[in-house]
């Protein structure tokens, strides 16, 4: 075990019965690394925190934090990580500030020890603090619940899911203050089913069915596995999509936003392409080269292409 | 638009003195694929309750399927299917007996539900999961048969909320296939998401901000009105003018 990691993971495997939840999972984060485990649900995220949490113990593998390891000293670990399980898990007849309180007791801190770490959080809901936690917005609930798990000043914070079923503005807000807690030098292991949030972690893993796809920087992911892309747009998308199948050197087409994507191999000849297309009744359709994105890659390491 | 499904004018909800919806006017016609986005708290799921027969307006008019919001709920629920964010089916009981209980509860005839049985195992490619528990199947296997039980009593319109939350990429884009078939084949799809790029699949799509409709259109004249690459962005335009928090 190296005290230079935050986490460090080696071959962590779970099982539930006959259903491996977690195979064989290793890798690093650095201290103060903002790292995302990227991945759907039934991905084994969630058996990931447990176990970094001490919660459960793994069936085979070894795990630490903070340089600790989670079987042996699961006490020590307890009181240095900060954890937001997926599901509400605060006290909703508690006020805001009285929740705030009890986890500080929990911790045996006082709220004023750390207050300069949750201040900037803790303000947005300052004026409800007399309110049952129970009665908050799904926002304000996220925003007590990060203030909760950070009151003890953990070295490393534990985050699941916090943006599922958040709309996209306030995700981004999240993130914001996700990024302004990395400033502070605390470590952060944040999962997330949504792809599009991968470019705000400093390094991702991307997780499926228990298994490790990779694990990478945003970027190095695209550039290690990404493919020849190309984006196809105009008409009747719906129509345009099966045709775009029938294409050849197609390897995989998916719808995309406004344009599907087209994975293809090295002799496909867009020009040609496009007169089939025309042949085919698909007027001013657009398409063009493009450049392969996260959602791509798990796509294709998903299908063990 | 040629035959309009959804027809509402005004609709109207308060609790208390909150106005969680605030008078909204729209019309959707059939087959097409309707986006209702909106940030949390902009009152999607009051105005989906009402259009849904489960809440009654405190004010304002409509007709979802050809019946009146205010006064034939009841009906309305038989002519709509519904799915949720969290599955709609039984965990504890299989595929099969899942299909028969909705298929009893939408009053199809036994000789409906065989026919309906028979084409959603087909159009799924399901075969050995018939006899499974619905609790063992994967994910996206649960989200499209969960999609084919809404779907089974062939419902002019059918509400999706939050549909795809949580589900692996390429599921969730045979999942809005599964959609496109639906619209092309004459059911109209009213679908709530968070998925920004989902809303570019849309027909239309609506945005709504402190329980208003501020806009309405479709994703290109959308993108063009508010000068923006993205409906990502379209819908951040709007969701910061917010004066409501969630």
């Amino acid at each position: 075990m190296d005290a230079r990691y935050a986490i460090e993971i080696d071959g962590l495997t779970k099982r539930y019965g006959s259903m491996t939840a977690l195979d064989r999972v290793s890798f690093r984060v650095e201290r103060g690394e903002l790292f995302g485990l990227i991945g759907p649900d039934g991905a084994g995220k969630t058996t990931l925190f447990r176990l970094l949490t001490t919660l459960m113990n793994p069936d085979e593998g070894t795990a630490a934090v903070d340089g600790l390891d989670c079987v042996a000293s699961y006490r020590q670990i307890r009181s240095r990580v900060g954890y937001m399980p997926g599901r509400f898990s605060l006290y909703a007849d508690l006020s805001v500030e009285e929740n705030l309180a009890f986890f500080a007791a929990l911790f045996g801190v006082r709220v004023a020890d750390n207050y300069d770490l949750i201040a900037p959080i803790y303000r947005q809901i300052e004026p409800f603090r007399t309110r049952r936690a129970g009665k908050l917005s799904g926002g304000m609930k996220q925003k007590l619940a990060l203030c909760c798990a950070l009151i003890h000043r953990p070295s490393v914070l534990f985050l699941d899911e916090p943006t599922t079923g958040v709309d996209a503005v306030s995700r981004s807000e999240f993130w914001d203050m996700l990024a302004e807690l990395k400033a502070k030098e605390i470590s952060i292991l944040v999962s997330t089913p949504y792809m599009d949030e991968a470019d705000r972690c400093d390094r991702i893993a991307l997780i499926n069915e228990g298994h490790l796809l990779a694990v990478d920087s945003p970027r190095g992911i695209v550039s290690a596995y990404g493919e020849r892309i190309y984006t196809l747009s105009g008409g009747d998308m719906y129509a345009l999509l099966l045709a775009a199948r029938r294409l050849p050197h197609v390897r995989r087409c998916c719808p995309f936003g406004a344009a599907h994507h087209l994975s293809v191999d090295a002799d496909f000849d867009a020009a040609a392409c496009r007169r089939q297309l025309a042949d085919e009744g698909f007027a001013d359709v657009a398409l063009q080269p493009a450049e392969s994105g996260i959602e791509d890659v798990f796509i294709k390491l998903m299908n063990h292409e | 638009m040629n035959e309009t499904v959804i027809s509402v004018r005004n609709l109207t909800k308060c609790f208390g003195s909150f106005r969680a919806v605030d008078g909204i006017t729209f019309d959707v016609g059939r087959g097409e694929i309707f986006g209702f986005l909106g940030a949390n708290g902009a009152g999607k799921t009051t105005a989906m309750r009402m259009l849904c027969g489960l809440s009654c307006p405190t004010s304002g008019s409509g007709t979802v399927a050809g019946f009146d919001v205010l006064r034939e709920g009841e009906r309305i629920k038989r002519h709509i299917g519904y799915m949720s964010q969290r599955f709609s089916l039984y965990d504890d009981l299989t595929v099969l007996e899942n299909i028969r209980l909705y298929a009893g509860i939408y009053g199809l005839s036994h000789r409906q539900t065989l026919r309906r049985t028979a084409e959603l195992f087909a159009r799924l490619d399901f075969r050995k999961e018939r006899n499974q528990l619905v609790g063992a199947l994967p994910l996206g296997y649960k989200q499209k048969l969960a999609f084919s039980v809404a779907t089974l009593h062939s419902p002019e319109i059918v509400f999706l909320d939050e549909p795809t939350g949580g589900v692996d990429p390429l599921t969730r884009r045979q999942f809005w296939e599964l959609i496109y078939e639906t619209a092309a084949a004459g059911t109209t799809v009213f679908v709530t998401t968070h998925y920004m790029d989902e809303a570019e699949y849309c027909s239309r799509v609506s945005v709504m901000v402190d329980g208003q409709i501020r806009a309405l259109d479709t994703p290109a004249a959308l993108k063009c009105r508010f000068r923006a690459e993205s409906m990502d962005e379209v819908f951040r335009l709007l969701a910061r003018e917010a004066k409501r928090g969630d």
